[in-house]
């Protein structure tokens, strides 16, 4: 059995009478990459934002890296090394995409309020190295804009490549991605799917993705949960996945899998 | 994928260059010469520019730089400023007064006041920070439950913290036979500010007497520039960035890390510590507190301030700051009377103050949205906007 990263068990959540997550358990074992999948309105967001702690869900537990997650604030969330992109880009518009990387470094950075009033030689050192690390993390990330330019003036690609390298700059020790090629060519698809890899990689981490685009789930992911209506009702690897009875109909209806015998 | 290789050398842009050394330097400049100026040109001193004006100038500098950070900064709109001028002001009429004549003999540290008076009799350089403190506090208390609230209701119970706690310090005559405030007949006289740590140069006497108001200039301009200081390097670094962060998106900073509580809370506290420090100079300056002067006006003129100069640029701030004090203490009386002798009419400029005000400032939302010196973050950010507002007028004619 290897180590698990995060073990979420018998997670329901439910809006009024609405179950949006039924009773999934979930499992992510360190240094692997798995998706979640599903079609539009699965649950499959909700199912991030309780990871996250922006819900609070009304049945079961999370464990991250053998720390519950239940109870704690996101940004305490955020600290212990869980980060995440969103399926609608959320960059500080007005703020340059250094800064935005910055500003995910902010559990990171010691400097206090006297220590930058004062100006100190530590604070100093500290918000210089933080812009050189938010450069290369920018660097790292393939964002082709200038760092000094503000988030809401670069290219589409790049506020989503900036999103990854904000993610990153929280030092996560797992990486959340909802629909990160939502919006991308094929190519640039294609380069992704390598650069999850190069990020699992060189940065030792491990990778969570929602996905829309086929293609990248089975071309990146070591294990893939399908969710529908709010249920688990698959989990295994790409092949599996491809040939699971449930999933196929879930994506294209009965017929598709009886033959066209209705 | 065509690989960029070549890294662009990107040329500072002007506007960083007026924003890092012409505005500061001609803050500077002109407020270390406002003095020699304004004493040396009779029609300034008499009329058009009295320095009893230019002090409450850089008083208001101070509480705008203050507000600024809660609402230019945070992006929280708070409409009970002058919660914070309160506590600044009754913490100086406390700690500087023969109030608590109980204490006899009185305490005295460093005090101006004559040896033998009762009361809590301490420097006003140690007041100060006490004042600052004290205002920190109330803002961080009164914060902590209403921060939660979204912008429109945190305005609205802001708003209730400022009418309440004036009122607590009107009727706080006698809570339970303690007098806390002395009601409306407030707290005078207020000892002067001691000078004695520069006194031995020559420079200044042993404290600042009433007419002085040259030394009482350059005593609220060094707490502004201190203040410029605190709010540029707090901008700059890494709680400004979660300032900002959070007045863009609060739910993505929360999830970058940001604490949101405690991130707004610090915002309350430093913006509220300037008010505090505004207050016990205002009180002092002025030599005693009268209850009337916190009212709800003060918190909406402040703003005004702000927005008028240009939120979150310090030194739109400063320029807003001056010009509606200006206004409101000289300019309105001096023009009128100028339109009267001219004329031979006999209008009260005064009386017209807010039809004026309420349409300087409708002008300015039409056209000069961002304020009189916008922050460069706005002034870049909106631009791009209104190119894509044309495009898409363009696109679809009317």
């Amino acid at each position: 059995m290897t180590e698990l990263l995060l073990d979420a068990n018998q997670i329901r959540v439910e809006f009024g009478g609405l179950v949006a997550v039924n009773d999934v358990d979930f499992t992510i074992p360190v240094g692997s990459i798995v998706a979640l999948i599903g079609p539009n309105g699965a649950g499959k967001t909700t199912f991030f934002n309780v990871l996250t702690g922006l819900y609070k869900p009304t049945a079961g537990t999370v464990m991250f890296d053998g720390k519950a997650v239940a109870g704690r604030a996101p940004h305490q969330i955020a600290a212990l090394g869980l980060a995440r992109t969103f399926q609608n880009i959320r960059l500080f518009g007005t703020m340059t995409a250094a800064e935005n990387v910055m500003v995910a470094m902010h559990p990171h950075l010691k400097g206090g309020l006297w220590q930058t009033i004062l100006g100190t030689p530590g604070q100093r050192r500290e918000e210089h190295e933080a812009r050189d690390t938010a450069r290369e993390l920018i660097d790292f990330c393939g964002v082709r804009g200038d760092s000094d330019e503000f988030a809401k003036n670069l290219s589409y690609g790049d506020q989503r490549r900036l999103e990854v390298a904000r993610a990153l700059a929280l030092r996560p020790k797992l990486l959340l991605l909802d629909e990160p090629t939502a919006g991308m060519n094929p190519q640039e698809s294609d380069d992704f799917i390598a650069f999850v890899r190069r990020v699992r990689d060189e940065k030792n981490l491990t990778v969570l993705l929602i996905e829309h685009d086929m293609k990248v789930v089975m071309g990146v992911s070591e294990r893939i949960t399908v969710l529908e209506y709010g249920s688990k009702i698959a989990e295994g690897t790409g092949d599996q996945i491809r040939t699971n009875e449930r999933v196929v109909e879930a994506y294209l209806g009965k017929a598709a899998t009886t033959g066209a015998s209705t | 994928m065509a690989a960029v290789t070549a890294t662009p050398v990107k040329a500072t842009p002007p506007r960083r260059l007026i924003g890092k050394y012409v505005q500061p330097a001609a803050f500077l400049i002109v407020g270390l010469l406002v003095p020699t100026i304004v004493t040396n040109v009779p029609a300034f001193e008499d009329r058009w520019l009295p320095l009893t004006t230019m002090v409450l100038c850089a008083i208001f500098v101070l509480f705008t730089l203050g507000l600024n950070i809660v609402v230019g900064y945070a992006g929280l709109l708070d409409l009970g400023y002058v919660a914070f001028f309160l506590f600044g002001a009754y913490t100086a009429a406390w700690l500087m007064s023969d109030f608590f004549f109980q204490i006899d003999p009185g305490i005295h540290i460093w005090s101006a006041a004559v040896p033998t008076a009762p009361g809590i009799n301490i420097s006003f350089w140690i007041v100060l920070p006490i004042a600052a403190l004290v205002a920190a506090i109330a803002g961080v208390i009164i914060g902590a439950p209403t921060l939660r609230l979204k912008s429109d209701y945190l305005a609205l119970v802001t708003l209730g913290f400022g009418e309440i706690l004036p009122q607590v310090f009107r009727n706080g005559e006698s809570i339970k036979g303690f007098n806390l405030s002395n009601g409306t007949k407030g707290i005078a006289p207020v000892n002067a500010i001691d000078m004695y740590w520069l006194s031995w140069t020559g420079v200044v006497d042993d404290k600042i007497n009433v007419f002085d108001y040259t030394t009482r200039y350059y005593v609220i301009f060094a707490l502004c520039l201190l203040f410029v200081l605190v709010s540029i390097r707090l901008r700059d670094g890494k709680l400004g960035r979660a300032w900002l962060a959070i007045r863009e998106d609060e739910l993505a900073a929360s999830l970058m890390g940001v604490p949101l509580m405690r991130t707004k809370l610090w915002a309350y506290g430093v913006g509220a510590a300037a008010g505090g420090i505004g207050g016990a100079f205002y009180c002092v300056s002025l030599g005693g507190v009268n209850v009337d002067t916190f009212n709800f006006q003060f918190s909406v003129i402040v703003l005004c301030m702000v927005i008028l100069g240009g939120m979150a640029n310090v030194y739109g701030c400063i320029l807003g700051a001056v010009i509606l004090t200006w206004v409101n203490y000289t300019g309105m009386k001096e023009i009128g009377n100028a339109i009267n002798n001219t004329f031979g009419t006999t209008i009260e400029m005064p009386h017209y103050q807010f039809l004026i005000f309420g349409f300087v400032l409708v002008l300015m939302m039409l056209f000069r949205r961002d304020g009189i010196l916008p922050a460069a973050r706005q002034k870049q950010s909106r631009a791009v906007d209104e190119q894509i507002e044309k495009i898409g007028t363009e696109e679809v004619p009317a």
